[in-house]
């Protein structure tokens, strides 16, 4: 309900503002800037806020860990590692050759965390947070060194910080491989939640464990860098969002994930609504303003989960 | 019929199984008892193919568990291991759903429901269904979790210390729950017990273990005796009849014996 008002004003606003009583009867003028610009521009937003939760969502469930997400756990930074890669490597190839590169190196990325995860001597939820955030800053270093080398800092700009600004029609297509990989996800969301309750719980179960944590690890991967090619990174959105829908809904993933896609998609939405209205005419990219309130409800996530753990 | 032959299995080049060849008959309540480090969770996660063996194997009705397809070992056999850490928000009848999921995927059919809203009544938790498990006591988490193994309606049940961290009379009730599901359900319970007076009073047969190896196994009265208790715990354990039941008095035990060490 409150998703429909917001994807209303979405429209709406813009240099060119379009009455929303405009939006059933448009001019022609303002029917090509909804077709090229604003639709597309909303659909993107939608899609990545609900990937990124629902991305978020599976990869806690499979590990165990509510303060694991794609962006605390080297997934995106990876991704952003690949296109850059790719981008330096196979200059003339196409977005979706680019996106493939982002995804084989995204998977990487998270495999390596996951096989890190293990041999962590502290399981507490906190730590293994901060291990996954400093496991990231030490990709974007060699990230970032590459870019400097070759002089194209700005370049990664793009991939670093989400931003719906660019979005247009012919150029956000990539994403609806969301919706394929997270129906994926919806088919093997019991599967997720019982590998959440442990392998000998699985096995137990009859439920192949290495297996189903796998597919869940590619799941997320391909989340993950879809979104980092097409939009760029949006910080904190796989860890709060599947947090706060938890509290009200529980764990298991048959009932949360149709909630969290639709939390994800309203939350990105409203910050790029945000992001476009309080410096009009100008932008503050989505990534910014999700950044400043994702931080907040994290340490507020993070202190609940600390008072609990010590009574 | 559990058959396990020849099974032998180290950690860290520790030898914790040493060549364990049991048979286990159906419809009886078996206990495993035996000291710490006796390898009694070790013999029972590879009956349940939660370990695979160095060596040796299990078979469980000529199925060999370690071979055959997941779900099919699931539709046969069920496991509880001792720690149930509840590492997600679940509902009562969430998790006890999950144990129809080797016969539906997830997918329950009326049959499926009806098998849940039973087993959920068989430990007196109908009422709780929709609590979180964090929400329960220890109790009652245990019962939320044996309900789980119930409604995988599996001829064969191995429970890993269900007594653990349960008062005295939760841990009363889940023996009694353990004896009627044999008695009643016609299950086939194989138990880790650290109390031989709970072995003693609720199971058909009695497994004993100490380093490894299988050193005695019987009726409770054959093993309930107190040559046979100081050879597998190295304590003198007196032994009285008590209202039709052999009890070992292991806290008030005489001097150790030299021969055990």
């Amino acid at each position: 309900m409150l998703l429909a008002v917001v994807s209303v004003l979405s429209l709406s606003i813009g240099v060119v503002p379009i009455p929303p009583a405009d939006l059933l009867s448009p001019t022609p003028q303002q029917w090509q800037l909804l077709t090229v610009s604003r639709i597309p521009r909303l659909l993107a937003v939608l899609l990545a806020g609900a990937a990124m939760s629902v991305a978020g969502l599976i990869m806690q469930r499979i590990t165990q860990n509510s303060f694991v997400s794609p962006s605390t756990s080297g997934t995106v930074e990876a991704a952003v590692l690949g296109v850059l890669m790719a981008t330096l490597l196979l200059p003339g190839a196409s977005l979706t050759a680019k996106m493939a590169v982002a995804i084989v190196t995204a998977v990487l990325g998270t495999l390596v965390f996951l096989q890190l995860l293990q041999h962590i001597r502290y399981q507490d939820p906190v730590v293994v947070a901060l291990v996954g955030l400093m496991y990231g800053g030490v990709i974007s270093a060699v990230t970032v060194f590459l870019a400097y080398q070759r002089d194209l800092l700005q370049l990664l700009e793009i991939w670093q910080t989400g931003s719906f600004s660019a979005v247009l029609a012919g150029q956000y297509e990539p994403l609806y491989l969301v919706l394929v990989v997270g129906a994926l996800g919806y088919l093997f969301a019991d599967r997720f939640t019982v590998v959440g309750m442990g392998r000998e719980f699985a096995t137990n179960l009859g439920v192949r464990y290495t297996a189903v944590l796998y597919t869940g690890l590619v799941v997320v991967s391909v989340m993950g860098a879809v979104v980092v090619v097409v939009v760029g990174a949006i910080p904190f959105l796989g860890l709060i969002v599947p947090n706060v829908v938890s509290l009200f809904l529980g764990d298991h993933i048959r009932r949360t994930l149709p909630a969290t896609a639709l939390a994800g998609a309203g939350f990105v939405l409203g910050c790029d609504v945000v992001g476009r209205t309080i410096r009009f005419p100008y932008e503050i990219p989505v990534a910014t303003v999700a950044g400043v309130i994702g931080a907040g409800v994290f340490v507020w996530l993070i202190l609940r989960a600390a008072q609990r753990t010590a009574p | 019929m559990i058959r396990v032959d020849d099974l032998s299995h180290a950690y860290d080049d520790e030898l914790v199984l040493t060549d364990v060849t049991l048979r286990l008959p159906r419809g009886q309540v078996t206990a495993l008892v035996g000291p710490n480090g006796a390898g009694k969770s070790t013999l029972l996660s590879a009956m349940a193919r939660l370990l695979s063996p160095d060596s040796g194997r299990v078979l469980v009705d000529e199925l060999a568990v370690a071979d055959a397809p997941a779900d099919v070992v699931a539709r046969r056999l069920a496991v509880l291991r001792q720690d149930n850490r509840v590492a997600a928000r679940l509902t009562v009848l969430d998790l006890v759903r999950f144990g129809r999921f080797p016969y539906c995927q997830g997918r329950l059919r009326q049959e499926d429901h009806r098998v849940v809203a039973e087993c959920l009544d068989y430990v007196q938790l109908g009422e709780l269904r929709d609590r979180y498990l964090d929400q329960l006591s220890g109790g009652q988490r245990q019962r939320a979790f044996i309900a789980m193994v119930l409604a995988q309606e599996t001829d064969y049940l191995l429970l890993d210390e269900p007594l653990n961290n349960l008062d005295m009379a939760h841990a009363t009730a889940a023996m009694q729950l353990v004896r009627r599901a044999a008695e009643e359900l016609g299950r086939t319970v194989v138990v880790v017990l650290h109390d031989i007076n709970m072995a003693s009073c609720y199971a058909d047969r009695i497994v004993g273990m100490r380093e490894g190896r299988v050193t005695v196994q019987g009726t409770p009265a054959e093993v309930m005796r107190e040559e046979v208790l100081s050879d597998l715990f190295g304590l003198t354990i007196p032994v009285h009849r008590v209202g039709g039941h052999l009890v070992g008095m292991h806290w008030a035990p005489g001097p150790v014996p030299a021969a055990a060490g």
